[in-house]
């Protein structure tokens, strides 16, 4: 090969040097080359994009909460201005007076229908691909996992507009969690603080839905990542390819012809 | 090769300077609240022994470094010695070298420094939801405002500084006088037993004779029973279930008369009751959640209540 142009000596010197240098002492690029240059198999399909899905669904969430977070306050005391509860007259500014507001909120309360719709649409793949089994059945478990804290998002999350709505179908909720045996008078008049809910409720469900359960669901998330990554995507059940195999090198035709069974030998 | 060889210190040992230059620390700290004298002499303590304790670590950098056997774990080497008194099974405590030592009081004193840390943070988490709860007795006005034998929904705000959130439902029967004669009511709360909607009268609401004393509404209504619209239980007069999901009896409240008011007390539930109005029998149980048996064989899933122990 010819001496490298000058163009070429140039990008070098821009990009994979700096990139050199950076992973020379974190492993990054290395890093994120195993993370998204892996083998997959080579009959994966759209069925295999909904785990993907939901996360690109969580990361709307996460985003655009993030920044109703910037205007929301949790507060049930009565506002001097609406005459309203503090949290449902931000809920009413975000959604009436702030410009796109609306859309943000909006994409956050269906976003949740999507992502916990489509973190069912994944299991149900994952469980008739029969992609739980060996060596996946951690991957499996956090699945799991992050469902249940997925549903938690949803119940913390509804109570936070302050509406009749929230208030009621809160208290259905969280009298629902009281039945459990045992321990579930304990559980629900935590969650509610106290025999019913009160203006405690409202920050503590806040509290909850924006610090707490995400600082489980997103190490969840990771870990689910990761086993995924190391482990591979598995085949669809009708397959005849392994799982995470290479691809066999590209032969010449002839040579190909003889590794069919039956043909070979000559 | 004895056994006194291997406890041989090397290295630098253990060494006294740090803990009087944490006096001079100390003197110095105690100095800038009494006198300046005292800061000067903290200075000069804190210093003089900081140095020394800086030359005592850096003494092995520094100097040359003493010809010490290098550190080897006890009775391993003891074979090689004698191998004719050497025991296949190592007495007792010998292998605890350093570093198992080392490890196991770094794991253990992260473990202590991790509790004192959580376990106030996890207490403060968990209890205030069952401590310090405020209970306020509720005043709903003269009895003059209760008709004989008709409810009258009263709503009023169960803890006055926490505003319209905690505004309650009652529905409110005058049952006269009892044989004793003392006035009796019928006070059901209007949260269902099932999972704690809002329980409606089933009946047209008198809304001319409504009236309003302070924080508190009466309304009379023409009911006989009462309905919850978020999954169809249903309830008579006296709060007993006819149909649906509830598992008890609506909650009733305690009530007592001050002043020839009527005063709210404390919330309880009820499993059944039997007759009607002044003579009719409640079986009384701690408040509970709604959905939760107090009564029969289904109520063994909840043996204790938080009302029982918050009281």
């Amino acid at each position: 090969m010819a001496a490298k142009s000058k163009r070429q000596t140039m990008v070098d010197m821009a990009v994979l040097a700096p990139l050199d240098w950076i992973d020379e002492r974190t492993g990054a690029v290395r890093g994120t080359k195993w993370f998204l240059f892996r083998n997959v198999p080579r009959d994966v399909s759209w069925m295999q994009t909904l785990g993907s899905a939901a996360l690109t669904a969580f990361i709307v969430q996460a985003l655009t909460g993030a920044i109703l977070a910037m205007y929301y306050e949790p507060s049930a005391s009565i506002d001097p201005v609406t005459g309203k509860p503090v949290a449902y007259s931000t809920i009413q500014a975000i959604t009436d007076d702030l410009t796109l507001g609306w859309l943000v909120r909006g994409m956050h309360r269906w976003g949740a229908s999507v992502f916990i719709i489509l973190l069912f649409l994944h299991m149900g793949r994952v469980f008739l691909f029969g992609a739980y089994k060996y060596p996946r059945e951690l991957t499996w478990i956090t699945g799991v996992l992050i469902l249940a804290t997925g549903m938690l998002m949803g119940f913390t999350g509804y109570l936070l507009p302050w509406d009749q709505t929230a208030y009621w179908a809160s208290a259905v909720g969280i009298n629902l969690n009281g039945t459990a045996p045992f321990a579930g008078p304990w559980l629900a008049q935590f969650l509610a603080g106290g025999p019913e809910i009160s203006t405690e409720t409202l920050p503590k469900f806040y509290a909850m839905h924006m610090l707490l359960i995400p600082g489980l669901l997103i190490p969840l998330i990771g870990i689910h990542i990761y086993l995924v990554t190391r482990l591979g995507v598995s085949s669809p059940p009708w397959s005849s390819e392994e799982a995470g195999r290479e691809r066999p090198p590209v032969q010449p035709t002839g040579a190909r012809a003889g590794l069919v069974r039956g043909s070979g030998g000559d | 090769m004895s056994d006194t060889s291997h406890d041989t210190p090397h290295g630098s040992g253990p060494s006294l300077w740090p803990i009087a230059f944490a006096i001079g620390v100390a003197c110095l700290l105690v100095g800038l609240v009494i006198s300046w004298i005292l800061v000067v002499i903290g200075v000069v303590i804190a210093v003089a022994f900081g140095v020394l304790w800086a030359r005592d670590v850096t003494r092995d950098v520094r100097g040359e470094v003493p010809q010490v056997e290098p550190e080897t774990r006890a009775v391993a080497d003891e074979p090689s010695v004698s191998t004719t008194t050497a025991t296949p099974t190592e007495p007792l405590g010998t292998s605890y070298t350093r570093s198992r030592f080392l490890e196991a009081s770094t794991i253990g004193l992260g473990a202590a420094i991790g509790a004192v840390v959580t376990l106030p943070v996890l207490g403060f988490t968990v209890l205030p939801s069952f401590t310090n709860l405020e209970e306020h007795d509720a005043d709903l006005g003269p009895l003059e405002n209760f008709p004989e034998g008709q409810y009258v929904i009263a709503t009023f705000l169960s803890n006055p500084a926490a505003g319209e959130v905690s505004r309650r439902t009652t529905f409110v029967r005058n049952n006269g006088m009892t044989d004793a004669g003392e006035p009796s009511f019928t006070i059901l709360y209007s949260r269902c037993v099932h999972l704690g909607c809002p329980v409606q009268p089933n009946g047209p609401i008198d809304e001319e004779a409504a009236k309003k004393v302070k924080n508190v509404e009466l309304r009379p209504v023409l009911a006989q029973s009462f309905g919850c619209p978020c999954h169809g239980g249903l309830y008579d007069a006296e709060g007993n279930r006819r149909a649906g999901p509830p598992v008890r009896s609506m909650d009733r409240y305690t009530y007592s008369i001050k002043n020839g008011h009527l005063v709210l007390g404390e919330l309880y539930s009820v499993g059944n009751v039997s007759g009607t109005g002044a003579t009719a029998q409640i079986s009384r149980y701690p408040w509970s959640v709604p959905g939760t048996h107090v009564d029969g064989v289904e109520a063994w899933l909840y043996p204790i209540v938080p009302s029982q122990v918050t009281g």
